[in-house]
């Protein structure tokens, strides 16, 4: 084991063991813990055995000529060779590569979907810097046909998050990549929720320019530190009422204190139940969010963007912080005019969290691609980096940031059944996902058009009676 | 240097720059003056061992040797002798081709892309129209060029953008050299750029109509200014819907000297910019084309070329209903000349993973190499200099550790006009500078490490 991966693990233990800590502090008790709960249910399986592929385990690994069994959902069987049950569907793998689901944990997709008309921007309550009680899953649309491309790229997880414009964007939420016409219907059910925040630039664009708070960098750091002194005051509010009524029962306790859907958020935060997902570019940004961390007592599970992550690796290891970076983007903005393509390689050589992130609708169709890209750069900086190493950044890092990497993102016996058949080297430019496995289930077949998923939006739009129908010959 | 010196030594360049340009245009040579090399560097380079693909009639050569010589190719081939003062290149188990062309770029006209002073590529007013000419806004010693030239990108065209309050017509284009700071403009091979569709019928007031309206108003303008400009002068004309310049600008577009560039994606645009290219017997080129593979057919048979980004798949607006990663591989089917324009000039290097992603998606893998590299120099006449790996051509030449489409290969060496190009961008400097910290220690601060 890498001493990156023992500190991974290490980290994880800690992390899941502060949690449990925490599971039973004070929380507006006498109210629904989910308010829009999961109806997801895993699409009609059958036990799937695949076999003579290579296999990236995304722990790190290879096995090559290796097998893998599917079965109810979960991954039952890993290794050379691995019996099958008499009703498993066999798949010959030769020549083909197998990868876990691809998790993405910045998406838009729903909330700012294709068609990008202004009716269905849904993406960024910008009418205050500081709008921790909505929700992006308020705002997903299903049928937003980027989820479609997505998974025709295996991509098996997203985590949906409201915009940068605010301090404090709202509540992120964790699909499974499943067609589906509401969004209850994708909701991975028990993740945790993440907050989005944002440094930087765009809130301070946003609010500047009509003359609001915030309209610089320090206004910035101010509105987060306000916001989480005003959910520590909430919280203690609620605190004295559970106290009361634990001592003097519920109705000498009188009326629990009103609700504020922001500040119960934001409380939820300062007890570890909903993860930072931070926004941010620059290394001294990034540095005084780590601080503003501690000051509250939460922890930031990951800075997204984090272009400047290469200059402070060992501060993002040290604070168990991952970062969700692009391969190459930069210099759209003076906090990403610094942006260089080994910033991944750099990072994960640090001992930190490195993995990839798209934030866009056409770049989530490729992460593989866009690891590829990445592994270049690294070795190109001369940095030893294996092909099943950089995998992770896809796979098990991501499942990691979403405090979901018990359940996803590797291939480990036990694990959910989220997986991807590709039909050459997934960091080649030439390959296709072939098959896509969602909880044991095919959900996106390359080879099949009966299990290739076309968004409501897409129909009808070429019906062409000059060719009988069809759509100028075929459909795109 | 102060500010007032500063302002004093801009304005000297600007109109330095605009001298040049025109002394260029009057001796209509697009190579570059002086196209050597630096004093002290050598002029003549043989790049010896690799597989050349040429793009050109002596197709794919095993074992090749390229031979530059003052700028240009000397000679391509399997048995080319290598002379006593060249400085070899071994490209032995490499792919050497012609440089990348992004055939529309805002090179040199974007610095910092939400940083408005570093902006130059468009004008938010109806001041000018065709009479605005990015060319003597470009700044050659761009960061952004290093970055993209050491990934191979060597020539580009400078496009105007399409603006929100703008006129449908944008403006003209320059193709540049991306490997010099002096004499780097090609100016017999501008191009003139507008918009249709969305983005022109917003500008026009909220139709397509109205934007095609103004489209063909201007060029009858022009027409009409080129043909009575003495009766203009006399002040015996009719009021005309642009100005002097803008009208003066459009006569090479007419005279199909030049062509126009029109944005537009959806098939029935792309239909209607058709028809109106042959009412007036314009070079139409199409930028965008999201739909264009359901016009093919006209625009084979009318020999309209398209830009277009192969890997645009989304309906992102209802003008794209039809985007597929299949478009390129379609249109080049049909006979249409395609060339890849991604769109962002920060990334153009990433034109290599967009044609991969077009070779997966049926584009035939010579053919990506040839839509990179050889079309745009066809589509903006400069294939007689550009394009291929031929003797007398310009010699920008790309040493490749691998396939070049391939997301794991790396331009190794890269020549621009016969200079070899130093490998290094403000990226790889940071990069190194943040390594060698790593790899000290930390005794000092990064900022004392000057790699």
């Amino acid at each position: 084991m890498k001493p990156s991966c023992l500190w991974a693990a290490a980290a994880s233990l800690l992390l899941s063991a502060s949690l449990a800590a925490k599971a039973d502090a004070p929380v507006p008790s006498e109210f629904p813990a989910e308010a829009f709960p999961s109806t997801y249910q895993p699409l009609p399986s059958q036990p799937t055995l695949i076999e003579h592929a290579v296999i990236f385990t995304g722990t790190g690994e290879r096995i090559d000529d290796g097998a893998i069994l599917l079965r109810d959902g979960k991954i039952a069987g890993l290794g050379k060779q691995v019996d099958a049950p008499d009703d498993a569907v066999v798949i010959d793998a030769t020549g083909k590569y197998v990868t876990p689901g691809i998790i993405d944990v910045h998406s838009h997709l729903g909330v700012y979907p294709s068609p990008g008309v202004s009716s269905m921007a849904n993406g960024n309550e910008m009418t205050s810097p500081t709008t921790p009680e909505v929700r992006a899953e308020n705002s997903v649309w299903p049928q937003d046909p980027g989820f479609n491309t997505a998974r025709a790229g295996g991509v098996t997880t997203l985590e949906i998050l409201p915009g940068s414009g605010n301090l404090i964007g709202g509540r992120g939420v964790v699909l499974k990549n499943v067609p589906a016409t509401t969004v209850e219907a994708m909701k991975f059910p028990g993740a945790p929720y993440g907050l989005k925040m944002a440094c930087g630039e765009n809130p301070m664009r946003v609010y500047g320019r009509r003359h609001q708070f915030p309209s610089t960098l320090m206004g910035d750091v101010a509105g987060y530190r306000q916001a989480f002194a005003d959910a520590q005051a909430y919280d203690a509010k609620w605190q004295a009422w559970e106290d009361k009524v634990k001592d003097k029962g519920r109705d000498a306790a009188g009326p629990p204190p009103k609700r504020d859907l922001g500040l119960e958020t934001l409380a939820a935060v300062l007890h570890g139940r909903i993860r930072i997902q931070m926004h941010c570019y620059r290394s001294d940004e990034m540095a005084a969010l780590l601080d503003v961390a501690k000051e509250f007592g939460f922890k930031i599970a990951a800075f997204h963007h984090a272009v400047e992550a290469y200059k402070i690796p060992n501060l993002l290891a040290k604070n168990g912080t991952c970062a969700a970076m692009w391969a190459d983007w930069w210099g759209f903005k003076m906090e990403a005019w610094d942006g260089i393509r080994a910033n991944i390689a750099m990072v994960d050589a640090a001992g930190a969290c490195a993995l990839i992130h798209s934030d866009d609708a056409n770049g989530i169709q490729r992460l593989n691609q866009e690891v590829a890209k990445a592994l270049a750069a690294g070795r190109a900086a001369g940095l030893d980096i294996s092909e099943a190493h950089a995998i992770r950044w896809m796979t098990l890092n991501p499942a990691r940031v979403l405090g979901l990497d018990e359940q996803i993102g590797s291939l480990e016996q036990g694990k959910n059944a989220d997986v991807v058949i590709w039909d050459g080297d997934p960091l080649s430019v030439y390959t296709h996902a072939e098959k896509v496995f969602l909880d044991g289930a095919v959900v996106y077949d390359r080879d099949n058009p009966a299990r290739q998923a076309t968004s409501d939006f897409m129909l009808g739009h070429f019906i062409d009676a000059d060719t009988n129908g069809s759509a100028t010959g075929s459909t795109p | 240097m102060n500010r007032a010196t500063k302002g004093l030594a801009a304005l000297l360049a600007a109109i330095a720059a605009a001298c040049c340009s025109l002394a260029a245009s009057a001796g209509g040579s697009g190579a570059a003056p002086g196209a050597g090399t630096r004093a002290g560097q050598h002029s003549v380079y043989a790049i010896t061992g690799g597989t050349v693909y040429t793009l050109g009639k002596a197709g794919k050569i095993e074992h090749g040797t390229v031979l530059i010589r003052d700028g240009k190719i000397a000679a391509v081939g399997a048995d080319v002798q290598v002379p006593d003062d060249a400085e070899r290149i071994d490209a032995s188990g490499k792919i050497v081709t012609p440089g990348i062309f992004d055939p529309e770029s805002q090179f040199g006209v974007v610095e910092v892309g939400s940083v408005g002073e570093t902006r130059d590529a468009s004008i938010d007013s109806e001041r000018f129209s065709a009479a605005f000419d990015v060319a003597a806004a470009i700044n050659p010693r761009s960061v952004l060029i290093p970055v993209n030239r050491i990934a191979g990108v060597t020539r580009a065209m400078v496009a105007p953008r399409s603006t929100g309050n703008g006129h449908i017509i944008n403006g003209r284009g320059a193709i540049i050299d991306l490997g010099s700071t002096r004499g780097f403009v090609h100016r017999d091979a501008a191009a003139m750029f507008a918009s249709l569709g969305e983005s022109g019928a917003s500008r026009a007031g909220g139709s397509r109509a109205a934007a095609l309206t103004m489209l063909r108003e201007a060029l009858q303008d022009a027409r009409d200014y080129a043909d009575n400009t003495g009766a203009y002068n006399a002040n015996r004309r009719r009021d005309y819907a642009l100005s002097r310049l803008d009208l003066q600008a459009l006569a090479p577009v007419l005279a199909g000297k030049e062509p126009l560039v029109v944005e537009v994606n959806r098939a029935s645009d792309i239909e209607a910019a058709l028809r109106l290219a042959a009412d007036f017997k314009l070079r139409l080129i199409v930028s965008g084309g999201a739909e264009a593979w359901m016009a093919a057919d006209q625009l084979a048979a009318a020999n309209v070329p398209v830009l277009l980004d192969p890997l645009q798949d989304l309906p992102g607006s209802f003008e794209s209903l039809g985007s597929t990663l299949h478009n390129a591989a379609r249109l080049q089917k049909a006979g249409v000349l395609i060339a890849f324009a991604t769109g962002d000039t920060h990334n153009a290097r990433n034109v290599t993973q967009a044609a991969g992603n077009a070779v997966a998606n049926g584009l035939p893998w010579l053919d990506a190499l040839k839509a990179m590299m050889l079309n745009p120099a066809r589509i903006y006449g400069m294939d007689d200099r550009l394009g291929t790996l031929a003797q007398g051509k310009l010699a920008d030449v790309v040493v490749w550790s691998g396939d070049p489409l391939q997301l794991s290969t790396s331009a190794e060496q890269v020549f621009i006009a016969g200079r070899k190009i130093p490998m290094v961008s403000r990226q790889t400097l940071l990069r190194d500078r943040y390594l060698q910290a790593r790899n000290d220690g930390k005794p000092l601060p990064s900022a004392y490490i000057h790699p």
